[in-house]
This record gives structure tokens, C-alpha cells and sequence, in this order.
């Protein structure tokens, strides 16, 4: 899987968007499984970025006509199944879709959705601990989240909660402080709440 | 997060009300419900008013009814932080009663009765000791100490002069603190000099040494203030064998009963109305020595013809007779009608003094006790009113205001003699005669409604008996809410006051009585204390001894 690694690439780089609209983007990937773990903070474009969180995430066919066969008959590993069909890497590609939860604009932080979509193409890079950190200073977007059209919802937001803890210096606190604010946001549903309280009971 | 209550004494915020059902408090995250008891004493702050309100109940709510079949799992701390305080919160109704305007001109006219409420999510916070003081008054001439507010250190005072204008009443189940109350009230009223006190002393526990439940010895009005009261006593030994010299034993003439008094004891003796309402007829009849002509009038034909010429039942009259015999063996009555009890009490009224009429050995007997208070008041009540009326429009010649302390209190102003009795007159005309009364009572349904309803103040102890508690509240706004403290006062030291002396209803702690500090609170100093103060005052005027 070494053979698209490109000297201009910087190693948070993840993929293009393929596809926008004014709530998700899909990203392909340039590493098959190169796609992050659901619930990351990703962004999209440099200059007036787009936040997303990654929502769903699938690895399938190029030709939507041509389904994978098996080919592990003979093989001992799985990792000598790629070895032996090199060709995998271009039949099979990795794709994610990201949640519109953010933009930036005027170098100000918006926890909302974008005016307009990123472009075809747009360059998608992974979100440090620092940014990360910045961005959840406040969860007002949560209930976004909640009501994606992904899924499992719960789920995503319940990563997204977990991953965002570790990059802040009192992740329990932050835990709490999240577990609060879905408490509000999902006060008149009892079972969802204790569901994704559950997930992100530590 | 555990700092309960919040920042400031912050309880929450108004999140729904009216003015007739109260505000709404959604308590804040980090204030537990246990802190916030009934009774408490907040405030809300809006935009223009200030409102000062009592917490009526406390409540448990969650934002889905699903939780409550389906509690969870809070033993994981992790969801009990999240939830509690968020989806599952407390929650307060609060009566406002007070409101005083955010303008600084405003604070001399005082606080107002609320004629509004404040707007959505004002906050609500614990009354501040300042806010107990603007409302309720400081310390001084005119406002007694009387406790604390419910779970605060200030001291809570009452209006004298305010309550002593009307008549007052002291409620509570036995040993819940009324005659401790009433001590103190008494004390007020005699520091504040705003009216004399006259006390039928049913248990002589308010002149001369008293006892707390613990049968621990506290002191009586005449041993703090030794030159402002006086004892008298109808029961000389019980007083002597108490280490008292009372200042007069109280004689009463038999010829001083009149028929009013047989049917305020129609009860105590068992007379059937027939037999009191003989009492009047035999008035007419013998004229003023009427009870002590009957008493002895001769047993068969002339019995039956003294029945025949008042056209009373024979049989009814015997009994009348038999009962009312019982008085002549009362040790204080007796024949002669020159006995100026009356006058003697009035005498010292009029100095400025204060009188308590101890009933030793009698106060059990509650014909007795019936009897004697309800003669004498009579014809105090009856000097008071011509002097009054004689005064009419001259304020400086209006006797100086007379409050008449009577325990048992149903048993004068029960609705079948309330409105016979002085009692029940000098209750529902008030103030106008400057003669009010602070009735003590266990049994405050036992009181005629309409002499309820015309008590100014009412301070009450714990009551747990739903007519009680109903006689209380009738015609108070806001009672369904205040009964609900009422029920839930602690048995011993806490009472509910509210009416005309305080400015809202209001719970407090009542303050200590009995401890040598609290005796030196109320001004007394023992006799070393005297001792160096004469001889500091002595060195004063004529120089220290060499």
C-alpha cells in the first residue's frame, strides 16, 4: 500500500472530496483504509475551512458493477492476499463521509454549518490534538451530530466525545461536561441518553 | 460542583408562576434539594422588583416521565454526574409576598405587598441577614427579638407596637414551645413599653419560675423585672410554697358573678341551657346578691315555689344549684362583695406595671379558671371602654393599651359563648378600647371563626390536626401553600408567624429563653451585676473609697 505515498503529500492529509453538500462531504481516501476512525475531527480546505466528523465510513468497489471475489484459498495470511494481487489497491478504494459540524471564518471558530459546501477535490486533513482541543472548547454542536442522517448517530457522536476527551488536559472533566450537555439536548428521551451515556461512561 | 447552594446563596431561576399559585424554581445544577428546606426565606431578583418569598415545597422533576419507570443506573458515577442537575432536577415553589423596587427611593417607603411576579429565569437566591433587616426591621425600641429566620444566625424582629393593637394569637400542640413564646412575647411587649400586660396565669409558669419540657427551671417575668411586674395570686400557699410573696392574693365576692359567667361555665360544670339561661331569671328575681340568695335558698316547698315564680323547670334548677355550689367551695370566693381585686389590678395597670394572676392549685380546676378571668376581665374591659369613650378625640387621656394573655382560650371564645363573652367582644372590636388579647391555645379549632379571622398576628407552633390547621390559615392568602410549612415545623422551638406585625409570613427559630445569657439579653443583671453597678455608680458620684 506504499506504492501512492507522493513526497507532497504531508502526513495528515487524508483524501478529496468527491462529493459535497451543505451538511456532509465524502472523502476519498488516497490510502485504501486510510480513512480515520468514526467520530474524527477533520478539515476540509485551508483557507475558510470546513469541520467535519467522520460519520460513516466504507471500503468498497471502483466498479460499482464488480463486486470483490475471494481470494484466500491458498494463501496463509490475509496480508498475502494484497501481496500477490498488487491490483487490489487500485480496485478497491476507501471512502468517508464527514459531518459538516464547523467552519471558520474571519479566523473565527463557527460551530455551525458552512455557507457553502467545499469544492470538488478540496484537500481533507486530519485535525491535530491542538485544534481539536480548540474546537470543543464548546460543544454547542453537538445536537448536529444527534440528528445526522448517518447510521448510528449515538455512535458517532459517542466517538466523536471520547476521541475529543483525549486531547483535552482533564479528559473526565470533559467527559462530564459532555455527558451533561447531551443530557439537556437529549433530556426528553430517556433511552437514548442512557444508551450514549453507556458508550461514554469511561 | 458540591459548593450547595451556589455562588452567592443562587438557588435557580423562575422558570414558570402566577401570583395566585406561586413561582416555579428550577433549581441549579450544583444546589442539592436537601439544602433548600421549607420555610426558607428567598429572594427573586427581576428586572425593576426585588421579591422576597418563602419556599412552599420542594420538588423532584425529570425532563422525560420515561426516567421515572426507568430510573438509570446512576451507581456509575460518570451518569449520575451527567444526569443529575441536567435531565433530573429539583425543583422549589416559592410564595412571593414582598416586592421592593430596584429604585433607592424606594427603600424608605419599604418593601410592598407583591402585586406581580417576576419575569421568566430571574434568579432566585437565599435571603441575605440584609434582607431579613430591611424586611422585618432592626433591633430597637419598637422591634423585639423574637428568633431567627429558618437556617440563618439574624435576629428576626417583631413590630410592638403593631401587635399590640389587635388581639394575637399563640397556637401549637402541647410542648411545642407555646408558653416559651409566650414568655417572650411578653418580655417584648414589657421592654417596648407599648402596652401594659394583664396574664391569667392558668399554670403559674409566666411570674415566678416556670419549667422547660426538660423540667429544667427557668425564670418568670417578676424575677426579670422585678420593679415592672407584679404577682398577684388566688392561691397564696402554692405562691409562698414557690419562694414568692405575691403583691396581692385576689379575693372574689360571690355577688361579683353574674349570669354571663354561668353560661361561659355551662361547659366546665355540665349545665344543660335551660339551667344557665336560670341564672338570668334569678337575677331579676333576687337582684345583685343573686348567686350567694340562691345558694342558700331552703331545699323543698320553697325551692319548688321559687321554680314556680321563675317559671323554670324544677329539676333543672336543682341541678344549677347543685353545680354552682361547687364555687363556694373554692377557697378564694366568698360571701362579701367589698373585694377590689378589680380595682388593685387597675391600680397597678395604671402605673405602668405589669400583672400576672397566678392560679396556683386552681389552674386545673377550669371553671375556676374560667370564672375568675373572665369576671375580672369584664370590668376592666368595662372601665377601659368608658374611659376610652370618655377620651374620644383627646389621644393624651386614652388609657395606655392593655394586652390580657388568656391559655385555654377556647374555652371563652368557643363559637357557642364567643359571642356573649368579653372576650369575644374585646376580640372582634379590636383595638377600639386600647384592650387586645393574646390568646394561647392547643386547640385552635375549638376558637369561634370570626373571632379567628379578626386576630391580627398568629404565631403558631407545630399543629398536625387538620381542623387545627384549617382554623389557622382560615382567610390568610396563600394558606393552601403556608399549611404545608405549618405541617412540617419541628416539635420543639420553631413557629410559623404571620399577620399583621410582620410584614410576611415567616418561620423562625424562636430565641432561647432560659440561659443566663439570654436572661442578660432581655436586660436583667443578677444581683452581683446590681451590686458593682451601684457601687461603680457610687464611686461615680461620691469618689472611689480610699
Amino acid at each position: 500500500m506504499e506504492e501512492t505515498a507522493n513526497p507532497k503529500q504531508r502526513p495528515d492529509r487524508l483524501g478529496e472530496v468527491v462529493e459535497a453538500s451543505t451538511d456532509h462531504f465524502m472523502v476519498h481516501c488516497y490510502e485504501l483504509y486510510g480513512a480515520p476512525p468514526l467520530g474524527a475531527l477533520v478539515r476540509c480546505g485551508a483557507e475558510g475551512p470546513v469541520y467535519g466528523v467522520v460519520g460513516e465510513v466504507a471500503t468498497t468497489s471502483i466498479d460499482p458493477g464488480r463486486r470483490p471475489i475471494a481470494r484466500g484459498r491458498d494463501e496463509d495470511t490475509e496480508e498475502d492476499i494484497y501481496r500477490n494481487n498488487p491490483q487490489l489497491s487500485r480496485l478497491l478504494r476507501t471512502e468517508f463521509r464527514a459531518l459538516v459540524v464547523g467552519h471558520a471564518l474571519d479566523g473565527e471558530t463557527m460551530r455551525f454549518l458552512a455557507p457553502r459546501p467545499p469544492r470538488i477535490h478540496a484537500f481533507v486533513y486530519s485535525c491535530g490534538a491542538d485544534e481539536s482541543q480548540a474546537f470543543t472548547s464548546s460543544l454547542d454542536f453537538l445536537t448536529i451530530l444527534l440528528s445526522a442522517p448517518v447510521p448510528s448517530p449515538d455512535d458517532v457522536a459517542a466517538s466523536f466525545v471520547r476521541q475529543a476527551s483525549l486531547c483535552h488536559p482533564d479528559p473526565h472533566g470533559f467527559l462530564v461536561e459532555a455527558g451533561r450537555e447531551l443530557a439537556v439536548l437529549l433530556g426528553r428521551d430517556t433511552l437514548r441518553l442512557s444508551g450514549i451515556l453507556r458508550r461514554l461512561s469511561p | 460542583m458540591n459548593d450547595s447552594p451556589g455562588q452567592e446563596g443562587r438557588l435557580g431561576v423562575v422558570v414558570k408562576g402566577s401570583l395566585t399559585d406561586g413561582l416555579r424554581v428550577r433549581l441549579d445544577r450544583g444546589v442539592n434539594v436537601e439544602d433548600v428546606r421549607v420555610g426558607r426565606y428567598v429572594t427573586a431578583r427581576g428586572k425593576l422588583l426585588r421579591f422576597f418569598a418563602v419556599v412552599s415545597n420542594v420538588s423532584l422533576e425529570t425532563s422525560d416521565a420515561y426516567m421515572s419507570a426507568a430510573p438509570p443506573d446512576v451507581s456509575d458515577p460518570f451518569i449520575a454526574e451527567a444526569l443529575l442537575g441536567t435531565a433530573a432536577f429539583g425543583a422549589l415553589d416559592v410564595e412571593p409576598v414582598l416586592a421592593l423596587s430596584n429604585d433607592p427611593l424606594a427603600l424608605v417607603e419599604g418593601p410592598q405587598p407583591a402585586k406581580t411576579i417576576p419575569p421568566h429565569f430571574s434568579p432566585v437566591h437565599l435571603a441575605s441577614e440584609d434582607d431579613v433587616r430591611l424586611v422585618f426591621g432592626e433591633e430597637d425600641e419598637r422591634h423585639f427579638w423574637i428568633g431567627s429566620p429558618l437556617d440563618m444566625e439574624t435576629r428576626l424582629c417583631l413590630d410592638v407596637p403593631e401587635f399590640v393593637m389587635r388581639s394575637n394569637g399563640v397556637f401549637g400542640k402541647s410542648g411545642t414551645g407555646k408558653t416559651f413564646l409566650t414568655r417572650l412575647l411578653l418580655a417584648g411587649i414589657l421592654q417596648s413599653g407599648a402596652a401594659s400586660n394583664l396574664v391569667f396565669d392558668m399554670q403559674s409558669e409566666y411570674g415566678w419560675k416556670g419549667y422547660s419540657e426538660d423540667s429544667r427551671e427557668v425564670k418568670g417575668l417578676k424575677q426579670l423585672f422585678p420593679s415592672r411586674v407584679a404577682v398577684f395570686s388566688l392561691d397564696e400557699e402554692s405562691s409562698r410554697r414557690r419562694g414568692l410573696t405575691p403583691d396581692y392574693v385576689v379575693r372574689v365576692g360571690l355577688d361579683e358573678v353574674e349570669p354571663e359567667d354561668v353560661q361561659l361555665l355551662r361547659e366546665s360544670l355540665s349545665l344543660s341551657d335551660v339551667a344557665a339561661d336560670a341564672a338570668y331569671s334569678l337575677q331579676r328575681h333576687f337582684g345583685k346578691s343573686w348567686l350567694a340568695h340562691f345558694l342558700e335558698h331552703p331545699t323543698g316547698d320553697a325551692f319548688r315555689d321559687l321554680a314556680g315564680a321563675l317559671s323554670v323547670n324544677e329539676r333543672a334548677l336543682s341541678t344549677l344549684k347543685n353545680r354552682l355550689s361547687r364555687l363556694k367551695r373554692l377557697k378564694f370566693m366568698d360571701k362579701g362583695s367589698g373585694h377590689d381585686s378589680v380595682g388593685r389590678i387597675l391600680q397597678y395597670l395604671d402605673r405602668g406595671m405589669h400583672v400576672v394572676l397566678e392560679f396556683g392549685r386552681y389552674g386545673s380546676d377550669t371553671a375556676a379558671y374560667v370564672l375568675v378571668a373572665n369576671l375580672l376581665t369584664r370590668r376592666i374591659y368595662e372601665r377601659y371602654q368608658r374611659e376610652s369613650e370618655e377620651a374620644m378625640g383627646d389621644e393624651a387621656r386614652k388609657p395606655r393599651p392593655l394586652v390580657i394573655t388568656i391559655e385555654e382560650a377556647h374555652k371563652f371564645l368557643n363559637p357557642g359563648v364567643a359571642s356573649q363573652t368579653t372576650f369575644g367582644a374585646i376580640a372582634r372590636e379590636m383595638r377600639k378600647y386600647n384592650v387586645t388579647l393574646l390568646v394561647v391555645d392547643q386547640r385552635p379549632s375549638g376558637i369561634d371563626d370570626e373571632v379567628m379571622s379578626q386576630l391580627g398576628t398568629k404565631l403558631t407552633c407545630l399543629l398536625d390536626n387538620e381542623k387545627d390547621l384549617d382554623a389557622v390559615m382560615t382567610g390568610v392568602s396563600g394558606s393552601r401553600r403556608l399549611r404545608s410549612v405549618l405541617a412540617r415545623l419541628e416539635s420543639k422551638r420553631q413557629a410559623l408567624v404571620f399577620g399583621h406585625a410582620v410584614p410576611m409570613p415567616v418561620v423562625i427559630e424562636t430565641r432561647e429563653y432560659g440561659s443566663a445569657e439570654s436572661y442578660r439579653e432581655l436586660g436583667f443583671r443578677d444581683a452581683a451585676e446590681l451590686r458593682a453597678q451601684v457601687e461603680r455608680e457610687t464611686d461615680e458620684l461620691f469618689g472611689p473609697d480610699d
